[in-house]
């Protein structure tokens, strides 16, 4: 079942020859400033959304050193509100969500049988717009300007009066900013998964983790719009004294609250669904069997999708709203653990009937459920109001909300790392290493965040940056305080670990795994352009399935080499049925140029250099007209007839 | 390798919870962390009692999980564990769904209760404290009694207290781990809860709701005492502050009253009359100063009055020029308030 040898390639020498001519790339600054390629930009996704992680992690390490003991002066408290503002902001906005996109842009298209996204360039442009807003919200720590109240940010203590300075202006541009980049990836991913399947791939026959991407995109499109609103809002009322959430006037400070949950909740989801998908997408390489209940799986990430975005108020369960909307928020909280218990039962599933082969990505995976489950338990108690009205905003939410973030989204990232290092990079990692570092993560991420449930429940409030002592509260921190070491340890050694090998790893095979999915059926690292033939695809898991491998090599045709011009296949959305050959787009200097357009908009936008803005606004128009400027193409290149 | 596995995946299975165990239960009888697992009131006492049922399932199906994982792990790595295809999707639907629906209904429903329960208030005659939240410290006022005072406020044991919270700038949030879940303070709108003391005592209370700065800072004690101690509690409230009984105090209060002090601050039966700061007609009596900063002594009032950034950096009350020689008649003066 297993292959490690190199595919037969279907194409002729020549064809191999005019489609590195069209997709390759020789390396140039040009090049690198304009390239279009997914892979490309799917790895600088993770490059930099790791840089993110990185700076997050270490103003993590600076808060917990200030609380190792109770009264410390290490850090003031203008630092420190800063640092956990920025921890959480960037976790979140800067870390999770670009760092899965990362693997959904090197992966989807290579998942599916595809020789690109569906749009290259809106991916590339949100590559380097995710690269300036990270920048333009990290540039201002240095400076003591960071947001500094808070990831969610309440208002009113968000508004001119109560925090002046650009702190809040740098969140609610940042944020507007890096949406711009999330919405157009999701785009991108649903057009893609629907549009460029290769021939054959049914929807029943889409791997787990394109799916949960692709729930992860409708996610994105229906939840941000509520936070660009807010944070639209919040701007206004800072800059131009509008009064949206100034009671005194008749606007609602609880307004931006339901706002910013009716993103919040769902967007837990955005960041844990695609880690999700991972665990599915592992599971069959060592397990030796597909995941147990595929369509369960599939229908658990739909229902998932949709009943996040009705559970946002019990993030608001101690605001004092009316009892009976508790009640409903309550139960629908309740509910949404089902497909979540439902996936982890089929995974469960999967590995008691399949034969484990314990590598270091399905360490991760078993760490991931074990912590995962944990923080699911403390979730649903969360879903009680009242007990939800009793440790939140303590301790004991931080606790569950990194069991569920880093059991559930940095673990499987961690999996992913490993598991895909080889088809990225086109080398192995070392097992040894990987296996130490395993360890001090699990152990590290438990001895941290496990003592926080325990003080947290001893009544310390989160976001405190000092505290008393008190029994249970001193000792407990202490503990938390060395736990973060370890995980830094631990962490420090994953980098290690790719860092070695990339320098020294032992060239990887296509196939090191004997995975199911199309990726692993072409080179490590992919050709530019994947796929010298483009496959059929007869079951879910292609690369396991003679007919599915045949199709790429002795069983080629020539209407899947399409050799002449940077082409692709464009199927139907249900049943994956060839529809015609469709025209790449090569690399262009418009996304980068627009993108610094923006940065300048959201830079003059900051500082309140008004013209300007103006200036860089008829900027972004312009490239937006060129961009979209119907091209002089004959018909036939268009792909209008194939 | 695997049988040497066995025995120790079992005990170390069993042993965290045994620690666990012990260690809520020991916090549970420590009695001096405002611990939610060691409730006096009616209110936590409900939360807690839901916490243990919360606790024992999650134990059990936790349990359930690893044996699953254990198993698996056990079992299916060796090498010549023959891979079965089947779907096994009853199983699935039941483990993963059906089990999880009978214990999510009934978590829900014993969740419910407790809402109702916790829901409903006092009678309409119950005495009613009203708590108004300020960056960083908590104002505390009876209807119908003239006095205010800071950061502590008292109830009398086994009655309902209605408590009436409204914020005058940021949202905060009013919690009392040991007597009931938290209720935040909204702007522009006011909320009620009630506490319930079971037994007397004194319990900390702290803002939960991140306030800005010193959102560290914000402590309050909640002395829950028999309603004889409480009346006079009441009575003190509403009769003018204590007066100055020696020569340093006398120059203590005028200090006070020339100073910049009387600005911001009021002391009852004087012409201290400022609001921006909290009352000071009890100081002397309070368990703390800065809202839980710093122990109320003599030394550490002087510090603050000097310059209490230092103690509570970026907290509204400015840095104090008061001349060296003036000093300890104001700590004289205002330690005799009580």
């Amino acid at each position: 079942m297993s292959t490690t040898a190199a595919p037969v390639p279907g194409a002729s020498r020549e064809q191999l020859d005019r489609l590195e001519e069209h997709w390759g790339e020789r390396p140039s600054l040009r090049a690198w400033l304009t390239t279009v390629d997914h892979k490309k930009i799917g790895r600088r996704y993770l490059v930099t959304a790791g840089l993110f992680f990185a700076l997050a992690g270490l103003s993590a390490l600076a808060m917990r050193t200030q609380l190792a003991r109770p009264e410390a002066g290490l850090l003031s408290p203008q630092e420190y509100n800063q640092l956990f503002t920025m921890h959480g902001t960037a976790m979140i906005f800067l870390f999770a969500t670009p760092m899965l996109f990362g693997f959904g842009n090197f992966l989807v298209p290579l998942l599916i049988g595809a020789r690109d996204m569906a749009f290259p360039k809106l991916n590339a442009l949100g590559y380097w717009i995710f690269l300036f807003a990270g920048l333009f919200m990290w540039a201002s720590l240095p400076f003591g300007a960071a947001p500094n109240a808070g990831w969610f940010a309440y208002v009113p203590l968000t508004g001119q009066q109560q925090t002046p300075g650009l702190h809040m202006d740098v969140y609610s541009l940042g944020l507007l900013f890096l949406g711009i980049a999330t919405a157009a990836g999701s785009i991108n991913f649903i057009v893609t998964a629907l549009k460029l399947r290769a021939p054959g791939m049914s929807l029943n026959r889409v791997p787990l983790f394109v799916w949960a991407i692709v729930a992860t995109g409708f996610m994105v499109i229906f939840a941000l719009p509520a936070l660009n609103l807010d944070n639209a809002m919040l701007f206004l009322d800072r800059r131009f004294g509008t009064h949206f959430f100034d009671p005194e006037a008749g606007g609602n400070v609880l307004l931006w609250q339901h706002l910013f949950w009716i993103f919040g909740h769902p967007d837990v989801y955005i960041i844990v669904m695609p880690a999700l998908g991972i665990v599915s997408a592992v599971l069959p390489a060592f397990t030796r069997r597909g995941v147990v209940g595929y369509v369960l799986v599939v229908f658990a990430i739909v229902a998932i999708s949709i009943i996040s975005f009705g559970v946002w108020v019990h993030h608001m369960f101690a605001t004092g709203l009316p009892r009976l909307s508790y009640s409903f928020f309550s139960a629908a909280s309740t509910i949404i653990t089902i497909p979540s218990g439902i996936q982890i039962f089929a995974w469960l599933a999967t590995m008691l009937l399949g034969r484990l082969v314990v590598r270091v990505p399905l360490l991760f995976v078993i760490g991931f459920i074990v912590t995962f489950v944990l923080g699911g338990f403390t979730g649903t108690m969360f879903a009680l109001t009242v007990f939800d009205q009793q440790v939140t905003d303590s301790y004991f939410v931080v606790a569950h909300f990194h069991y569920v973030l880093v059991g559930g989204a940095v673990f499987p990232i961690l999996a992913a790392v490993y598991y895909w290092l080889p088809k990225i990079t086109g080398r192995m990692y070392h097992e040894g290493l990987g296996r130490w570092a395993f360890w001090l993560v699990f152990a590290g991420m438990h001895v941290t965040f496990f003592p926080m449930h325990l003080y947290g429940l001893f009544g310390m409030p989160r976001r405190v940056y000092t505290y008393p002592s008190e029994p249970g509260w001193d000792a407990w921190n202490l503990v938390s305080t060395v736990g973060s070491y370890l995980l830094a340890v631990g962490l420090l050694l994953v980098l290690a670990g790719v860092v070695h090998a990339i320098r020294r790893g032992r060239p990887a095979p296509p196939d090191p795994w004997g995975g199911d999915t199309l990726e692993w059926s072409t080179d490590s690292p992919p050709k530019p352009y994947n796929f010298a033939v483009l496959p059929q695809v007869h079951s879910l898991h292609p690369t396991w399935d003679e007919s599915s491998r045949e199709s790429m090599g002795a069983g080629a045709e020539a209407d899947r080499v399409l050799a002449d011009g940077r082409r692709t296949l464009l199927t139907s959305e249900l049943d994956g049925r060839r529809e015609r050959v469709v025209e790449m787009p090569a690399s262009s200097w418009q996304p980068l140029l627009l993108a610094l357009a923006m940065l300048l908009f959201f830079t003059a936008m900051l500082f309140a250099w008004y013209p300007v803005a103006a200036v860089a606004a008829v900027a972004v128009a312009g490239t937006v007209a060129t961009w979209l400027w119907p091209p002089r193409r004959p018909e036939r290149e268009l792909g209008v007839s194939a | 390798m695997e049988t040497r596995a066995d025995p120790t995946t079992r005990s170390q299975r069993l042993a965290p919870v045994a620690v666990l165990g012990g260690v809520l239960a020991l916090a549970g009888c420590s009695g001096q962390a405002p611990s939610a697992l060691d409730p006096a009131g009616t209110g936590a006492g409900r939360v807690a009692d839901l916490w243990w049922v919360l606790f024992w399932i999650s134990i059990a199906v936790f349990v359930e999980v690893m044996v699953l994982l254990a198993w698996a792990l056990l079992f299916r790595r060796r090498r010549d564990a023959r891979v079965r295809h089947g779907q096994p999707l009853r199983f699935v639907v039941v483990a993963g769904a059906g089990v999880p629906l009978v214990i999510l209904v009934t978590v829900y429903a014993l969740g419910l209760r407790d809402l109702a329960a916790l829901g409903d208030g006092p009678e309409p005659g119950a005495t009613t404290i009203e708590v108004t939240g300020h960056q960083w410290w908590w104002e505390v006022r009876v209807p119908g009694v003239a006095g205010a005072t800071a950061n502590e406020l008292h109830i009398p044991v086994g009655e309902q207290v209605r408590i009436r919270l409204r914020t005058v700038d940021v949202l905060h949030s009013f919690w009392v781990p040991q007597l009931m879940p938290k209720t935040d303070l909204i702007a522009g709108e006011v909320r009620e809860t009630w506490l319930r003391a079971e037994r007397a005592g004194s319990y900390r209370g702290q803002c939960a709701e991140y306030c800005g700065t010193q959102h560290a800072h914000m402590a309050f004690l909640v002395v829950a005492e028999p309603r004889r101690d409480f009346d006079a509690w009441l009575a003190r409230l509403g009769s003018p502050a204590a007066g100055p009984q020696t020569d340093a105090q006398r120059r203590g209060q005028q200090a006070f009253a020339q100073g910049s002090c009387a600005g911001c601050h009021a002391i009852r039966g004087t012409d201290a009359n400022g609001q921006v700061g909290p009352d000071l007609s009890d100081v002397g009596a309070r368990w703390s100063i800065g809202a839980g900063a710093v122990p109320n002594d003599g030394g550490h009032l002087g510090g603050w009055i000097a310059n209490s950034q230092t103690v509570k950096p970026g907290n509204h009350m400015p840095p104090q020029p008061v001349p060296a020689a003036q000093l300890p008649d104001l700590i004289a003066y205002l330690q005799s308030l009580k």
